[in-house]
């Protein structure tokens, strides 16, 4: 088992990770340069809105606006129940 | 008219100026009447990739403000036909240059050349935005490093927003140029390779230029390294050239270059 395990798991290499990374990123700026200049604002004040509710922080928060403006995505992560 | 292409990167250090001092040497040495511009006003070191550092006497700060003529201003190349250079000021600061001013003195240059090659700044402010503003083409050069390709897609999405073409609703042409490719770190896993930096960028590949001791030796003489047409940069960049001319090429220098036996046991340069 000790050995076998040793030849499966590969740790991802450098680059692999790196490659990951950057797709994470770009695709994340390239929605922030798409996107209209009042939405950062209307996050904010959105998530202002629901941190009087729940507890919740800016990463909790996402919203995407689909390309025509026509649909509005908002997401919450709300914290776990205990 | 000539074809405006800019030669641009975002991040400093990644062969900007080496990369335009060769396309332009390319272009001209097939034929096409070719000038590069240095719009690295502050900071030029065009001349100095050219080897003609010593015979600037006007700079394209001075024609802009019309204290030289182009003809005054423009080098004409010692080692290739049909090839001029534009240095930048060296004393002035970026502001120096203005919107009016560059597409003055790219209409006059565009009624006789058959290539414009700027050679932009790094950054992303009043310098890099003035070189890409005008192109019809842009040669996007980039390493095989995370922050080099982040800040290449940020180039692009500037060329796709600021640029006149797209304020006129058109695209500019765009290139990857991957330079400084190291093949045997890319097998080992240690450098994102030219098909994971062509999935991120999503652009077409111009060319892969490896990482060589040909660009070194080639800058310490001032002359361009595609002059050096047994080095594997210099051939890398005349496969770049004749791509960009419509000719289908296949890329070279992507693999570990395996030594044969004898070359092993003679221990032939590279």
């Amino acid at each position: 088992m000790g050995i076998l395990s040793y030849f499966r798991q590969k740790k991802p290499t450098s680059a692999s990770v790196a490659k990951e990374r950057l797709q994470v990123l770009v695709a994340y700026e390239r929605n922030q340069r798409t996107q209209p200049e009042y939405l950062p604002q209307m996050q904010k004040e959105i998530l202002a809105v629901i941190a009087k509710y729940v507890d919740v922080s800016t990463d909790d928060v996402q919203i995407n606006l689909d390309e025509d403006c026509s649909i509005l995505e908002l997401n919450v992560t709300l914290p776990e129940k205990n | 008219m000539a074809e405006i292409i800019v030669v641009t990167s975002g991040k400093g250090g990644v062969g900007k100026t080496t990369s335009s001092a060769a396309i332009g040497t390319g272009l001209a040495l097939r034929g096409f009447k070719t000038v590069l511009i240095d719009f690295d006003v502050g900071l030029r070191n065009l001349d100095l990739i050219m080897g003609c550092e010593r015979r600037v006497v006007y700079d394209f700060v001075n024609v802009i403000n019309q204290e030289a003529t182009l003809n005054q201003a423009l080098i004409k190349d010692k080692r290739t036909d049909n090839l001029f250079i534009l240095p930048a000021s060296q004393t002035r600061d970026k502001d120096a240059l203005s919107v009016e001013g560059v597409e003055a003195v790219l209409n006059e240059l565009s009624e006789s050349f058959d290539y414009i090659v700027c050679d932009s700044p790094a950054g992303i402010e009043k310098g890099a935005h003035l070189a890409l503003y005008f192109a019809d083409t842009a040669i996007v050069v980039t390493n095989p490093e995370v922050s080099s390709v982040r800040d290449s897609d940020r180039i692009l999405g500037v060329l796709q927003s600021k640029s006149r073409k797209a304020e006129q609703g058109e695209t500019v042409k765009e290139h990857l140029l991957l330079t400084r490719y190291n093949p045997s770190r890319v097998e080992a896993g240690e450098m994102l390779g030219v098909e994971d930096v062509k999935d991120i960028l999503a652009i077409p590949l111009l060319g892969v230029i490896p990482e060589s001791q040909a660009v070194l030796k080639a800058s310490n003489q001032g002359i361009p390294v595609i002059m050096d047409d047994d080095s594997d940069a210099g051939q890398a960049y005349d496969d770049a050239i004749a791509r960009f001319l419509g000719e289908d090429r296949d890329h070279r220098f992507l693999n570990v270059e395996r030594k044969g036996f004898l070359s092993r046991v003679f221990g032939r340069k590279g």
